[in-house]
């Protein structure tokens, strides 16, 4: 069973996303998408301070098996990238929620998280596809 | 949709936890954890894999040989020299229709006296079965689908050394040479593989799989995965049908003319086409890429050299390289400057010989002083 934190919000398209205090929302794939995809061994991450819109390809992740894109999951800019995974893209698959977040963006309205799905929703659409 | 066949050892892969997935009409293992780690398994000590799904076909009879002849662009008139004492031997070829189109590649293999086995894809079983029942007109042969079988493949520098004690006690795989094989207790075993590494692939009968399996599980024998099958035979330089190669495409396009032979005045089907296609030159080669960034190559990608375009047939990311590999279909005289398109991004590859790794050692240069 994969792993889905209660205090993060989702997306259907298995990304999360952390609210942060300084309002800014840093955004990964989630365990069950990281299982999925297996092995990472490539992370293109988004242009610093690109403005993107929601649904945007921001980034692409890609494991020995295939490419999957990235969406924003909100309207807003890219505020740093996590650079780390440039020599380690293993890091998605070994801590999806925490070294292996992808990028930290600014939202353009902060109120639009709160339309992202939180942990049970998201535990519903696994539970869904797996019907 | 019909249901997924299940192989012998279907149970044995749920409870090893592999991740299961459709292939050719089979639910197979895609990996039991991580691939890159059973990738390095193979090339480091011994990895093993479930290829039951492949379809397996008995030929027998006084007109065998005279059929196979026919059949295959690679003589098997080459099995009848033993090979040290071993006189079951093995052939790679491909198997082409009239217009030297590739149907499919396949081993075979030269039982004493008029027997044949063939193993041919799961993808194109049915093609399969009605070309060779098709061709079989006139020759004296009996073909026999063994779907009693089950096969495993053990791949690795310890392969052999781990099998020899739990197989049928008169099979002496140690002694094997590469492209021979044992028929002990109703198993076959033969020193063949798809990894470029050492190892046997086994047949046996399906009620002994998985006991065969969980024994090889105990003796440190690591379960591997459709996606480092796919891995390991790129690296090694091998073909995927239906990806690297196919009717559209004949041996000399795709890096397999040293499997045809066209010594003597053999009427292998598909010969005419291939001499026909010799004297014009092949205007498309197969080529080894290496991407020279970071990133992943895939099928379908576009490549551009000042020979002409071409498009990469299989691609992946190599754990033994720790680059991205691919094999290509490229204008003949394409070298290097070379590159690749990804997501519209023009990046630089190097073009170069396959196999890319033979028995765990790197055979292309990664940094040329070119």
């Amino acid at each position: 069973m994969s792993d889905i934190p209660e205090n993060l919000k989702y997306t259907r398209d298995h990304e999360w996303i952390a609210e942060t205090d300084d309002g800014t929302a840093v955004v990964g794939i989630t365990d069950h998408a990281q299982e999925a995809l297996g092995d990472l061994v490539f992370v293109e991450l988004p242009e610093m301070h690109r403005d993107v819109e929601t649904g945007d390809v921001c980034a692409v992740v890609e494991s020995v098996k295939a490419a999957s894109d990235v969406y924003s999951p909100v309207a807003g800019n890219i505020a740093e990238v996590n650079l780390a995974l440039d020599e380690s893209p293993e890091l998605v698959n070994a801590d999806p929620y925490g070294e292996g977040w992808l990028f930290r963006m600014t939202p353009a309205s902060p109120a639009d998280l709160e339309e992202l799905l939180d942990a049970q929703a998201y535990e519903r659409v696994l539970a869904e596809m797996d019907d | 949709m019909s249901e997924l066949k299940r192989t012998p050892l279907h149970a044995a892969h749920l409870k090893a936890g592999a991740r299961m997935a459709p292939f050719a009409g089979w639910r197979m293992p895609v990996a039991y954890g991580s691939q890159i780690d059973e990738h390095h398994a193979v090339r480091r000590t011994a990895g093993m894999f479930d290829v039951s799904h492949m379809t397996i076909v008995d030929a027998a009879g006084p007109g065998a040989k005279a059929y196979l002849q026919r059949l295959l662009a690679n003589d098997v008139a080459r099995l009848d020299r033993r090979r040290g004492r071993f006189d079951c031997t093995a052939l790679y070829s491909c198997m082409l229709d009239d217009r030297g189109g590739i149907l499919d590649d396949l081993i075979v293999y030269r039982f004493a006296g008029d027997s044949y086995r063939l193993i041919v894809n799961a993808g194109t079983r049915d093609k399969d079965l009605a070309w060779l029942d098709d061709q079989v007109a006139g020759f004296n042969v009996d073909l026999t689908e063994r779907k009693d079988l089950a096969m495993i493949a053990v791949q690795g520098p310890e392969a052999r050394r781990v099998v020899a004690p739990l197989a049928p006690g008169e099979a002496d795989v140690g002694a094997l040479l590469p492209f021979t094989a044992v028929h002990a207790g109703g198993w076959m075993l033969a020193r063949t593989g798809y990894t470029g590494e050492d190892g046997l692939e086994i047949m046996l009968p399906e009620q002994q799989a998985e006991a065969f399996w969980d024994a090889l599980r105990e003796h440190g024998v690591v379960p591997c995965g459709l996606g480092a099958r796919d891995t390991l035979r790129l690296e090694a330089g091998m073909n995927l049908y239906g990806q690297d190669m196919d009717e559209s495409v004949t041996p000399l396009e795709c890096g397999l003319k040293w499997t045809v032979d066209f010594g003597g005045d053999r009427g292998f089907t598909g010969r005419r086409a291939l001499e026909e296609r010799l004297r014009a030159g092949a205007s498309r080669v197969q080529a080894g890429l290496i991407l020279q960034g970071r990133g992943v190559l895939r099928s379908g990608y576009p490549v551009a050299s000042p020979a002409g375009e071409g498009v990469v047939t299989s691609g992946t990311f190599s754990p033994t390289l720790g680059r991205a590999i691919a094999l290509a279909r490229v204008p003949a005289g394409t070298g290097n400057p070379c590159h690749v398109f990804i997501r519209g991004r023009k990046l630089p590859v190097r073009v170069v010989k396959p196999p890319f790794v033979r028995n765990g050692s790197i055979l292309v240069d990664l940094e040329p002083d070119d």
